[in-house]
């Protein structure tokens, strides 16, 4: 298991444990972003921006620090 | 009467499908976070007369973020008939939850899967009937900007209706079902009704996106769309303001002039150099006004302000805020009203207040027109672009400064998480909707602030009686003296004071008054101005005029949003300190370096 930010671009996974507060949790959730969820890596912004997840047919973006808290299995 | 409420995650198409319902104009946007408001309109359904209300959009009824508590409190306050939950369908495997948690909660509903069309181009297939027997809820299928399925969508509310019962407010606090098992049993439901295919057929918004969101060439590339986008309003535009100016100045010669000649001299120069020119100065704007509305619909229906939103967070963040807030920016470029009222979608107190506090420095339409009329007369038609778009970059400067001095007072702590919706085109029904929308804001606009406050800046300039027009004896004069103190080290004259104090009040006020000020409009009243003025004072005018203070209805709604007078106050205070200290910089360091 690695924290989602390191998935380089391209790159497929399974959401395997979502490690944040609630209300992150929750909206993390409505987005898609659920245990057992296939997600991919899209892009990734310059200057430490923020990252571009692809979950069945939404495109999120998110920081590093929110990706962190999130551990996928290839 | 029957209440129905419309219900559904952010962005899937709430407001478009009110509009059409309605007939109302509601404003639509590719973004989550437009419907802030609670809309309530009341329609013929069926042949009876029923309230519908649009709720803002929601991601879970947990009621973290303000707007999830508008829902929340709404639904828990009011008595309800019937909820339409909206969803989009072609992201039903994640949104179902929402559909399940108001079944749960015992509120009575009905499912409209919204975007059937773009569910069909991605391949996903959706079976109405089998859902609906599994969720146990009426389910229809419509694309509400298309009009598909509009007919049946209605006739599936109007039988639901007609027998729903509402829940007691009181019985649904407190039943929200634990999430596992929603996402258990929404697992189950779309197992038997939904096919996604493996893998999803490529698309446009793909390939746009690798141009528009590319490593070194998408932020250079968002501002080169923002400043075609500008040079295309004026392009447009320029030339239907000089007909519209022509076009009040000769209504005046040939057919007012002759008309009220039989009035005394004075009740003359009020109608006509006071109220008339002062408001046709603003209205020959309109068009310009309009079609720069246009431009921002198109670019706020696209998309591609969320996309705006990954372009800058990086930036953003070093400034305590975060990617939406640079959108709220660029929305307060049309008006800075609706962009204080976007923030809602900030659940972290902290980076609201900072998100507010940046958003009245913003260029908005309004200041736009004083800084086109101001341009116009005092620079060349080749410096001209150039002007206006440094007073763009001036209004970000602004918000950087702001930003960064109070970042330690109002602390962010809040995950940035956001959709990135596709890219969308809207329909010149939704175009000629949004116009229609814009003029009937600044028709209220106009009667409500400006003809009032044209007709004060007229009486300040000719009162009291027995003082000469425009004189040091006026009570627009005395006002004048008062203020040089501090209005002189920036190079403001005496005369243009009473028109600021009015910009306080709406800033279009402003052209109004330098048309009863002088006692000129159009095409004179530039050429007037143009011998007052010279380019150091009219810039430096500008960036007072600029930063000073927003307009009342922002100041209001500032109030509003922040629940706190204080901090209203603590924004306008700022502003004009900002305002005046960069004025004065700019005006000094001109004048030493002598010009
Ligand atoms: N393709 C498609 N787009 C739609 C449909 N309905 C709404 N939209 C677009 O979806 C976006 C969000 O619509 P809006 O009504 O503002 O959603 P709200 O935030 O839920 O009120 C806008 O760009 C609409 O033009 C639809 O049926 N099909």
């Amino acid at each position: 298991m690695i924290p989602l930010h390191q998935l380089a671009p391209g790159d497929d996974a399974t959401v395997a444990a979502i490690h944040a507060d609630a209300a992150l949790r929750s909206r993390l959730a409505a987005l898609g972003v659920r245990i057992g969820q296939r997600v991919r890596m899209v892009r990734k912004g310059r200057f430490a921006g923020p990252l571009h997840i692809r979950l069945g047919t939404t495109d999120v973006i998110l920081r590093h620090r929110q990706a962190g808290q999130i551990e996928v299995a290839r | 009467m029957k209440r129905l409420a419309l219900v559904g995650m952010p962005n899937t198409g709430k407001s478009t499908f009110f509009n059409r319902v309605t007939g109302a104009s509601a404003r639509v946007g590719n973004w989550p976070g437009v419907t802030v408001d609670l809309l309530a309109t009341r329609i013929l359904l069926g042949g009876d007369m029923v309230e519908l209300v649009d709720l803002p959009g929601i991601y879970d009824l947990h009621g973290f973020a303000d707007d999830e508590r508008i829902v929340r409190h709404f639904l828990e306050h009011t008595r309800v008939d019937l909820v339409a939950v909206v969803l989009n369908a072609a992201q039903i495997d994640r949104q179902l939850t929402l559909a399940l948690q108001l079944r749960d909660m015992g509120v009575p509903c009905v499912l409209l899967l919204n975007m059937s069309d773009e569910a069909r181009q991605l391949g996903i297939s959706i079976d109405t009937a089998a859902m609906a027997r599994d969720l146990g809820l009426p389910v229809a299928l419509m694309a509400a900007k298309h009009g598909h399925g509009h007919a049946e969508a209605m006739a599936l509310l109007t039988r639901a209706l007609a027998t729903a019962k509402a829940a007691d407010p009181e019985a649904l606090r407190a039943r929200l079902a634990a999430d596992d098992r929603i996402e258990t049993d929404a697992a189950a439901v779309l197992k038997g009704s939904v096919v996604i295919p493996e893998r999803l057929p490529a698309h446009l918004t793909d390939r746009i996106d690798r141009v528009l969101l590319h490593p070194w060439l998408g932020l250079p590339l968002f501002f080169a769309v923002m400043l075609l986008l500008f040079q295309g309003v004026f392009w447009l535009g320029e030339p239907l303001q000089d007909a519209l100016e022509r076009g009040f100045e000769a209504l005046r010669a040939a057919a007012l002039q002759p008309l009220l000649a039989f009035l005394p001299a004075a009740v003359q120069g009020f109608l006509l150099d006071g109220v008339y020119a002062g408001v046709v100065t603003v209205a020959a704007f309109v068009p310009l006004i309009i079609l720069f509305f246009l431009f921002m619909a198109v670019v706020e229906d696209s998309g591609y302000l969320s996309r705006a939103a990954f372009l800058t967070d990086a930036l953003m963040a070093r400034l305590g805020l975060d990617g939406r807030s640079f959108v709220m920016l660029l929305m307060g470029f049309g008006c800075n009203v609706p962009a204080a009222m976007g923030t809602r979608i900030m659940r972290s107190r902290g980076l609201r207040l900072l998100t507010m506090m940046v958003i009245p420095v913003s260029l908005c339409s309004a200041r736009l027109q004083v800084f086109l009329f101001l341009t116009a007369a005092i620079f060349t038609a080749r410096a001209a672009p150039f002007v206006i778009f440094s007073l763009y970059v001036m209004s970000f400067v602004a918000a950087l400064v702001t930003a960064v001095v109070f970042k330690g007072r109002f602390r962010n702590d809040e995950p940035f998480v956001l959709e990135l919706p596709p890219y969308r085109l809207p329909t010149l029904r939704q175009i000629a909707q949004r116009a229609w929308l814009e003029v009937q804001h600044f028709l209220r606009r106009a009667t409500k602030f400006i003809v009032g406050g044209v007709i004060l800046v007229w009486l300040l300039t000719h009162l009291p009686g027995g003082a000469t027009p425009g004189s040091d004896a006026t009570f627009a004069g005395m006002l004048g003296t008062l203020f040089q103190p501090v209005l002189a080290p920036i190079g403001i004259d005496e005369r243009l004071t009473v028109a600021l104090i009015f910009g306080f009040v709406a800033k279009e006020v402003l052209i109004g008054a330098f048309a009863v000020i002088f006692g000129l409009e159009g095409q004179a009243l530039a050429a007037d101005l143009a011998t007052r003025m010279d380019w150091v004072q009219a810039y430096s005018f500008m960036l007072f005029t600029l930063i000073y203070t927003p307009c009342l209805s922002t100041i209001a709604t500032l109030r509003a949003e922040a629940r706190s007078a204080g901090f209203a106050t603590l924004s306008v205070a700022w502003s004009v300190l900002l305002a005046w200290l960069a004025s004065f910089a700019f005006y000094q360091a001109a004048r030493h370096l002598g010009y």
